[in-house]
């Protein structure tokens, strides 16, 4: 039996109000939300940090690792090393593989996972969805659409839902689209998409799985499918025949539609809310659809009293429409006085892999201090006792900390001004001198409890240099 | 260990007006200290028999300093972030001291405006990451690292964030009514506290006038055996103590520092004080110049360099004891915040001062019956640093 064994996610911090861009542009807007990705944010750290979400409460090292994403950062070069580099997998010979250029990317990742762990090939694989598209600026696209993650661990054991049923079809329809040239979503007309393509493809599918497995509406206890925008996703809902309670709320007034991820993002959700025994009918779709038929275990039930989404989506900060144009670099804005980073050494980058990927330090084994360098140099003699290379390694991107001074730096070269950053004294001990991230200004304070976070430092010319940065805990996230 | 104490002498000191200086290059900026330095000293270009030149961006290897023309001697350029000027002036000094010459120069420079950029650009080095190669180093400014004190220091000793913006002012408004007496500084303004306390935030706690400037300008001295300094004038100042320290930069890395203090200006002090034979430095030295990159730092320094207790600083400041009338004046010449900073140069700068008081030639800023005087510098940060004192006095033994 294969499913799922535990779920993540994540939504960047910040909002854009719809009201704000109906602003902008003049039109009216209704009340609503979008999430915005950071400005060192992208399609990898999301996956990331969903990732180490879902991996917070799972055991062992991962067999495989499959990433989906519409948006990844490079065009030739695997997310899902990155990202398996950054969460720590713990084996070399985990199985990495991207699942790109579709919306249903995510839900074949998972298909593809089921069957890896159904042949025996390995006996848990993380999937990982993540998404920042872009809309033309005044395009629909610009308002239904939010940045987000999900991440989900496939495996056989200790499962929160099995895997009851699936069914899936590929479909040639050009509805959405980008070219290799296409810096925004091109797509159809609205009625052509739902009249000719979404709806009869989705009605199709979902009844093909009802039947393959003698289901009816009423068996469902909950149903989570993916739409282009809100509306169409309430209009499905009735031509399916599910009742409003049935429907999981897919947050696209709250976060957006977030691409590949947003059907799992749902589905998260649903899971929070599902009882033992429960059906949760999926359905997926893009270049064809998967429908999959779950059952909630008795473990679901321990989701309701770890983090759901609703802490997910707790305390956010929101941002201008100039602040958005300038993070999705969609405006040409004056450049820091004082120069951004210098590219990285790439030589340099490989030999401190361990602290850039995942930030690895040192700890003496002598005196027991953990340590590691803020720029990276190799730690060869302890600081404190001045042993030399008597060390074993010590990860501080799982450490919390706390913040013991800081400035609010209105030098920093950041997108997103004033900059913070400051010292961390890791509970456990070690410290960091870094920047911060997620933050708002007037809520630093010495003692500040911090996590760590993988972001963007820079992108320039080169590659994008991925590393840790501190930011505020949601304290209203329950551990 | 005998210690640099009267082995040398600085029988001659230059100084360019510091400050954004358009009209001047590395070259002019070089040649105009290098030849006040030898007119001071009564001595000609030729009599220089080996050179130190402390610059950090502005110029590479002994050439740097080919504009002055001295002929076919040993020069070496030296660097140590903001002790430079001072490193300079240490290797002359120890050169002179071992015998292997009589007559040495040591000159700092720095051409920082023009880079185009407001601030400070960070040096270019690969290899060990010292500026962060492999791309994660930070990413934040100068002031940042400095503010992390201020930060600090006000949780540390429970100080308001509004009294203790006040408390840094006291230091700003100080060393602006010091440079305002000054004509070769780079400011003339005089400020007053609010003034201060309410300029845009540079790096909080840091304002506008927390910071130091940013400038162009050069220093040079001359230094020769101290048997031989009656030789070039009646008044020479005598060097006592010689201290330089480099952490490990375990302040980053480990717990235990608490960013209240720097700890390489403590164990320079120490070594320089035990160094010249000084037992009580507030009561001892009669004027010194500290590193006052930013108005945090010169708050710790007071501790680090035992002019106040530990925590003690606020009174001190508040009883006005490092004002030109006060009990040990600090900054004289408007110090690095008006004075400016040309990092290579600064060392050498805060000794012009040293050397101008001590041969009462401080004109409106002249402290009363001057012995002995104190520079001193850091170079790097809070936590990881390079801290450097020089002590010189006036009379021999």
């Amino acid at each position: 039996m294969v499913g799922i064994s535990s779920v993540g996610a994540y939504i960047p911090i910040y909002r854009l109000k719809w009201k704000e861009i109906g602003a902008m542009w003049g039109g009216k807007a209704p009340d609503g939300e979008r999430a915005v990705a950071g400005y060192d944010e992208d399609a990898i750290t999301l996956a990331v940090a969903a990732a180490l979400d879902c991996m917070r409460t799972t055991k062992g090292a991962l067999d495989g690792l499959y990433c989906a994403s519409t948006t990844s950062p490079y065009r030739e070069k695997q997310n899902a090393a990155i990202i398996a580099g950054a969460v720590d997998v713990g084996n070399v010979e985990c199985r990495t593989a991207d699942f790109a250029h579709s919306l249903r990317a995510a839900s074949i990742a998972v298909r593809a996972a089921f069957d890896t762990v159904n042949s025996a090939s390995a006996r848990q694989v993380l999937v990982t969805a993540s998404d920042c598209r872009v809309g033309a600026p005044k395009s629909k696209f610009e308002q239904i659409l939010g940045d987000g993650a999900a991440a989900l661990m496939i495996g056989s054991e200790d499962l929160l839902a099995t895997l009851e049923g699936e069914y899936s079809v590929f479909r040639e329809f050009t509805d959405l689209w980008r070219t290799q040239n296409d810096a925004f979503i091109q797509s159809a007309e609205g009625r052509f998409i739902e009249e000719a393509g979404y709806v009869p493809l989705m009605r199709e599918s979902i009844a093909e799985l009802m039947r393959r497995y003698t289901i009816t509406p009423g068996d469902i206890a909950k149903v989570v499918f993916y739409a282009h925008d809100g509306r169409s996703h309430a209009s499905i809902a009735k031509a399916l025949g599910f009742e409003k309670s049935q429907v999981q709320d897919p947050l696209y007034s709250r976060v957006g539609n977030t691409g590949s991820a947003a059907a799992l993002i749902t589905l998260i959700a649903a899971l929070e809310e599902a009882a033992p025994g429960d059906r949760i009918l999926f359905a997926n779709c893009g270049d064809g659809c998967d429908a999959l038929l779950f059952r909630a275990t008795e473990r679901v039930s321990e989701l309701r009293t770890a983090r759901t989404m609703k802490d997910r989506l707790s305390g956010t900060i929101p941002v201008s429409y100039g602040k958005y144009l300038e993070w999705r670099d969609l405006i040409t804005v004056e450049t820091p006085s004082l120069p951004e980073r210098s590219e990285p050494s790439l030589s340099s980058r490989w030999r401190e892999r361990r602290t850039i990927s995942s930030l690895y330090g040192v700890r003496c084994l002598k005196c027991g201090a953990p340590q590691i360098h803020p720029n990276g140099q190799a730690v060869r003699v302890c600081v404190a006792c001045q042993a030399k290379d008597e060390f074993e390694m010590y990860k501080f991107s799982d450490r919390t900390g706390k913040l013991f001074t800081y400035s609010i730096d209105h030098l920093q070269p950041t997108k997103n001004p004033p900059g913070l950053n400051g010292v961390v004294d890791f509970d456990g001990g070690g410290r960091l001198v870094c920047e911060l991230t997620d933050y708002d200004p007037a809520c630093a304070r010495v003692g500040m409890p911090v996590e760590m976070t993988f972001r963007k430092l820079s992108q320039g010319e080169g590659i994008v240099n991925y590393f840790w940065k501190a930011k505020p805990r949601n304290e209203l996230a329950r551990p | 260990m005998e210690g640099i104490k009267d082995k040398v002498a600085i029988v001659g000191m230059g100084c360019t007006r510091f400050g954004e200086r358009w009209d001047m290059g590395v070259e002019d900026l070089l040649v105009e200290a290098a030849y006040e330095a030898f007119q001071d000293a009564g001595i000609e270009p030729k009599d220089v028999q080996a050179a130190w030149l402390g610059t950090v961006f502005s110029g590479v290897s002994a050439l740097t300093l080919s504009p002055v023309g001295l002929q076919y001697i040993p020069v070496t350029r030296v660097e140590n972030m903001c002790a430079t000027g001072s490193e300079a002036l240490r290797g002359a000094s120890y050169a002179v001291a071992a015998g292997i010459c009589d007559i040495a120069l040591a000159i700092g420079v720095e051409k920082l405006k023009d880079s185009g950029a407001t601030g400070v650009k960070g040096p270019a080095i690969v290899g060990d990451n010292t500026d962060g190669s492999s791309g994660i180093g930070s990413g934040f400014s100068a002031p940042a690292s400095f503010a992390y004190l201020g930060t600090r220091y006000f949780h540390h000793y429970n100080i308001a964030p509004e009294e203790g913006k006040r408390l840094l002012a006291e230091i700003a408004v100080k060393n602006h009514y010091n440079g305002s007496l000054n004509p070769k500084a780079h400011f003339h303004n005089i400020l007053t506290v609010e003034q201060v306390t309410k300029a845009p935030i540079v790096a909080w706690p840091l304002g506008l006038y927390d910071c130091c400037g940013v400038s162009d300008g050069a220093a040079a001295a001359i230094v020769v055996r101290a048997d031989m300094a009656k030789s070039f004038r009646k008044d020479p100042l005598y060097i006592k103590g010689l201290a330089i320290c480099a952490g490990a930069r375990q302040g980053t890395m480990h717990q235990a520092y608490d960013y209240v203090h720097i700890e390489e200006n403590v164990i320079a002090a120490q070594r320089v004080y035990s160094e010249a034979g000084i037992k009580d430095p507030r009561k001892e030295i009669s004027c010194a110049e500290v590193h006052d990159c930013f108005t945090t730092h010169e708050l710790v320094v007071y501790e680090d360099l035992g002019f106040s207790a530990r925590g003690k600083a606020r009174e001190d400041i508040d009883a006005g004891a490092f004002t030109l009338k006060g009990e040990l004046p600090v900054n004289t010449d408007g110090g690095l915040k008006c004075f400016g900073h040309p990092l290579g140069a600064s060392g050498l700068r805060m000794m012009y001062e040293v050397y101008l008081q001590l041969q009462g030639k401080a004109g409106p800023r002249q402290v009363k019956n001057p012995r002995l005087g104190l520079t001193h510098n850091l170079g790097g940060n809070a936590g990881g640093g390079v801290g450097c004192c020089v002590i010189v006095g006036n009379e021999k033994g």
